[in-house]
């Protein structure tokens, strides 16, 4: 090869980097298996029927669209009563709702958020105790 | 034809992801297999064709110069377009690599009755400065399916990216340029006459490959919006070497990854391979010093030649009789 | 042959329409003057080029030899491996189409075929069929075709529609250049014997007798004496350059074209004055009485064979280095090639000017220093003086010769020097000069007398920047540093902007150089009249352009 060093060094550059995410999980800080979501809390413990305000596969998917819906029935509408399906009536609340269950923010909200790398901005305000 | 087939071929690579796994539940098939066999594609394939390259001779420096030479002291060379030293080059290659410098000259020409006309024509420099550099942005981005923990500058560069805080989940910016910038050099090709004369079926197709790849992003973004844990447990299984399926994840997860997986198995492949091509380009990637430093040509052949005896065995008496001294007395 | 040519309106009638069927398969059609005549046979035989026979462009049957499809799949394979830029270029191209319309043939033809990258693809497309897995596989669908006899033919048409003037490659985001391919393409079909009698012959003359134009040594002496009288009657002076002097210090090497004909001879009457009034011990050759190199138009070997006379010569004369003359593929050879061909030059010593003391650091391996590059740093230094006056009368315009600007990056040096001996200097639009400069056309190789339509095309659209500066300034004088340029501007510019003088920059220099005890001097290097001092009420107003075009 003609210039080879430099060809070679090239070739290992460019497959260090296209070939990253398989050293640095090999060799960097261990992958975690998934998140872990937990709904160890009292408030849930204490539910005869673990019932959210929506069905689970609904929130996977689209609670940060039920989220923003509240957010503009509150603040532009002044609408704070939720009517889920099941006919029972929430209030529209981050903290007092969500939180009020999910009281283990860590365990539950940013276990997929950080393990999906997911960038949000709800805590910009929020604090994330239950209030 | 040129455009209909490699649209068609793209269309069926779509679609075959997406039957296969609808109905057929290959996902093995296209979540484990296709993903390595196109990863060691491209890497061993781009490796081969660097050497490859790299096999090949460079036999004399020949510099494309676009500036002043390096001469007398006291004239201002231009060291970057026309670079006498290592540092020139580098910062020649950069402006090429980063910025796109010798298509940022790109002027069009007119005709216009019996005269030419020259005008500016910058807006291929910015689709492409545009389209490759939102590319390079959502590749970077999506590290944040192969890395666990993901690095917090991966979360400031999606945080800059969706700044817009437009929509929900929220709006890429890049994911806007690129579409847009893929739709200007599609409609490029096939709008400017001379540009869709000189294009190959092979142009249209990596074309139609990544806005495949890039509305399937974006349709699971934005329109399906499917489980993105179980698309990351599975990408992560990939990287670490313990692939799984996770089940529930749409079948436009699929498609998605099927078409970025032919797209960088077909990568080594074609032009696309002018990504590594530039680095080594000739006329780009070596100093205008060849009157400064000897360049040796490894094949540099053996010739005959007419020595200057034989020239004045040939003409002594006529160069006798113009009064020209002759070595042969 | 110039005067056949097409008149300008028609010349000027076509359009950038395309065609319906694509490149591929539109059969090439020979048009007349758009080629040149095939190389004969004795002529290729000459230099030992393979496959000299008996053929001719326009004929159906071009009589290859014996298994040509293996003999160019065989070059083809051997050129990849010697020339990375060869598998490069053929590879990494986009099809972006930046370089579409940066050629000059594509320019003023509308010939689609003459866009650089559609010109490329006429060779990468045989590329891809024979050596890439895909091209094998899918053939048409990736841009592959067959190498036939058609093949060949579009090849020699448009290989040798090509100056190889690097334009398309100042614009192109890989920097493919056109002219290393059409190097390549040549130099295939040179293995067939397929050149041209205006390339090869000269070829076979500079390799016997020294130089292109075929002068014998004692025409060489003859041709000198004849510009040595006419400098007398302009200077008073005596002159008596010598050649194949041994023990000079400087050997000096010039485009023959300036030994041989107007007005290449007044830019050597200007170097002779120069060199001749700062007392220089130096020699000319005839041996190595060539700078330029058609070889290079044939193939890479036979240009080593013709280059290699220079470093000869200068070892057999023991001079210390060298200076070469204004000329344009000379210096990219000179710049690029000539060390690697023929060095190392560690019998010669690193430049320096006996006048200044310049060391010229630029030119430390080659040892071979550019004529602009020395004058440039003797007026820097004011070591000669001049007297920009008497080029009052040339409205002067400067064309940056291809190779000297896109191979070498030779811009400053020689509008330094313009603009010290002439006061009315303009420069042409700016997408037409330096690193983009327009070629004359008639490059490579193309300057012959049956090619004409094509040369006047080639160099249109330098001639409408000409003509723009001409209705803008009233520029008569177009300034060039190559002896390519001398010989094809004068009939490029009679044809589309008549009455504009084409120059070498040492003609002006020879203009303005106030010799040592010189009177007052009334003749310029073309034995014309020289425009008076400004008298008040002086009728000598009409100087200038007109009758300044006469030739011999």
């Amino acid at each position: 090869m003609y210039k080879g060093k430099r060809i070679v060094a090239f070739a290992v550059v460019f497959c260090a980097v296209v070939l990253m995410p398989f050293w640095a999980n090999a060799f960097g800080a261990s992958a975690s298996s998934g998140p872990e979501v937990s709904t160890d809390t009292p408030a849930i413990n204490q539910m005869d029927e673990k019932q959210c305000v929506a069905e689970t596969e609904y929130m996977k998917g689209s609670h940060m669209q039920l989220l923003d819906q509240w957010r503009t029935d509150v603040v532009r509408n002044g609408s704070r009563e939720y009517t889920s399906d099941s006919g029972q009536v929430y209030e529209k609340s981050l903290d007092g709702t969500c939180l009020g269950c999910h009281s283990n923010k860590e365990e539950f909200c940013d276990a997929c958020h950080d393990y999906a790398g997911v960038d949000l901005y709800c805590w910009d305000c929020h604090d994330g105790s239950a209030s | 034809m040129k455009i209909a087939i490699p649209l068609a071929l793209t269309a069926l690579l779509a679609a075959l992801a997406w039957a296969g796994t609808e109905y057929l539940g290959l996902q093995v098939l296209f979540g484990i297999v296709v993903p390595y066999v196109a990863v060691a594609c491209f890497v061993i394939g781009f490796v081969f064709r660097l050497v490859n390259w790299g096999r090949s001779a460079v036999p004399f420096r020949i510099p494309t110069t676009c500036g002043q030479q390096k001469s007398l002291p006291w004239i201002k060379q231009n060291k970057i377009e026309n670079p006498s030293s290592f540092a020139g080059v580098v910062g020649r290659m950069l402006l090429e690599v980063l910025v796109f410098r010798s298509l940022f000259r790109n002027t069009k020409t007119e005709k216009r009755g019996d005269k030419l006309g020259v005008g500016s024509a910058k807006w291929l420099w910015l689709g492409a400065l545009v389209f490759h550099w939102s590319f390079l942005l959502i590749i970077v981005r999506h590290l944040r399916f192969f890395l666990d923990p993901v690095p917090a500058f991966l979360a400031g560069i999606d945080g800059a990216d969706a700044f817009l805080q437009v929509g929900l989940p929220l709006l890429y910016i890049t994911d806007l340029t690129i579409v847009a910038a893929l739709t200007f050099l599609f409609i490029r090709r096939v709008v400017v006459p001379r540009v869709r004369y000189l294009s190959l079926p092979n142009d249209f197709f990596p074309l139609f490959l990544i806005i495949g790849v890039v509305l399937a992003g974006v349709a699971m973004r934005y329109v399906f919006r499917i489980d993105l844990v179980g698309v990351k447990e599975m990408t992560m299984g990939l990287v670490t070497l313990h692939p799984a399926i996770v089940d529930g994840v749409g079948a436009i997860f699929y498609v998605h990854l099927f078409l970025a997986s032919a797209l960088i198995a077909y990568f080594p492949f074609s032009k696309l391979m002018h990504a590594g091509g530039i680095v080594l380009s000739p006329t780009r990637n070596a100093a205008n010093d060849s009157r400064m430093v000897r360049h040796v040509n490894p094949w540099n052949p053996d010739v005959k030649v007419h020595t200057y005896a034989e020239y004045e065995d040939e003409y002594k008496d006529k160069m006798a009789k113009a009064g020209l001294p002759l070595d042969a007395e | 042959m110039a005067n056949q040519v097409i008149p300008e309106n028609e010349l000027l009638d076509f359009t950038y329409d395309l065609p319906k069927t694509d490149w591929m398969h539109t059969p090439v059609e020979f048009k007349p003057g758009m080629y040149c005549h095939g190389a004969k046979e004795k002529t290729v035989e000459a230099v030992g080029m393979p496959n000299g026979h008996a053929w001719s462009p326009a004929d159906e049957d071009w009589h290859l030899p014996e298994g040509w499809k293996e003999t160019v799949l065989n070059g083809m394979q051997s050129l990849m491996g010697k020339y990375r830029s060869f598998k490069l270029f053929m590879d990494v191209c986009v099809r972006c189409g930046a370089c579409a319309d940066k050629c000059h043939f594509y320019m003023a033809s509308g010939d689609p075929k003459n866009m650089p990258v559609v010109r490329a693809e006429l060779l990468r497309s045989v590329y891809r069929r024979y050596f890439t897995l895909s091209g094998k596989m899918f053939g048409e669908l990736v841009g592959a075709r067959d190498l036939t006899e058609d093949v060949i033919k579009e090849w020699y048409y448009y290989f040798f529609q090509c100056t190889e003037c690097r334009r398309c490659s100042v614009f192109c985001p890989y920097g493919i250049d056109q002219a290393e391919i059409t190097m390549m393409g040549r130099e295939l079909l040179n293995l067939l014997g397929l050149n041209t009698e205006w390339i090869a012959g000269p070829v076979a003359n500079c390799y016997n007798k020294g130089n292109h134009v075929g002068l014998e040594p004692q025409t060489i002496m003859s041709n000198v004496e004849f510009m040595m009288e006419d400098l007398e009657e302009i200077t008073g002076k005596t002159y008596r350059p010598s050649f194949n002097r041994k023990g000079a210090e400087i050997l000096f090497v010039v485009p023959s074209g300036d030994l041989y004909a107007e007005p290449g001879t007044h830019t050597f009457m200007g170097y002779i004055m120069l060199l001749e009034e700062l007392g220089l011990d130096y020699t000319l050759s005839t041996y190595a009485s060539e700078g330029g190199n058609f070889g290079f138009f044939t193939a890479n070997d036979m240009a080593k064979r013709l280059n290699a006379k220079m470093y000869a010569e200068a070892k057999r004369l023991g001079v210390k280095w060298m200076l070469g003359g204004e000329c344009g593929h000379m210096w990219r050879l000179v710049n690029q090639y000539m060390d690697t061909w023929n060095g190392p030059a560690d019998f010669l010593e690193v430049p320096v000017s006996p006048v200044t003391g310049t060391r010229f650091e630029n030119a430390s391996a080659t040892k071979m220093v550019h004529i602009t590059e020395f004058t440039a740093d003797l007026l820097y230094h004011d070591k000669i003086k001049v007297d920009p006056s008497r080029n009052d009368h040339l409205v002067v315009t400067y064309h940056d010769s291809c190779n000297t600007a896109r191979a070498m990056g030779l811009l400053e040096e020689p509008r330094y020097i313009i603009n010290k001996v002439c006061n009315n200097f303009h420069e042409m639009a700016e997408e037409t000069i330096r690193e983009k400069t327009l070629c004359c056309g008639s490059g490579a190789g193309l300057n012959a007398g049956e090619n004409m339509e094509l040369r006047m095309r080639g160099g249109f659209p330098r001639a409408q920047a000409v003509r723009q500066v001409r209705d803008a300034y009233g520029v008569n004088t177009l300034a060039n540093i190559c002896a390519i340029d001398r010989a094809a501007f004068p009939a490029l510019m009679d044809y589309w902007v008549p009455g504009t003088r084409v120059t070498g920059v040492h003609e002006l220099v020879g203009n303005a150089l106030v010799l040592e005890g010189e009177g007052e001097r009334t003749l310029d290097l073309r034995l014309q009249e020289l425009p008076r001092k400004p008298k008040p009420a002086s009728a000598d107003a009409a100087s200038g352009e007109g009758a300044d075009h006469v030739q011999g």
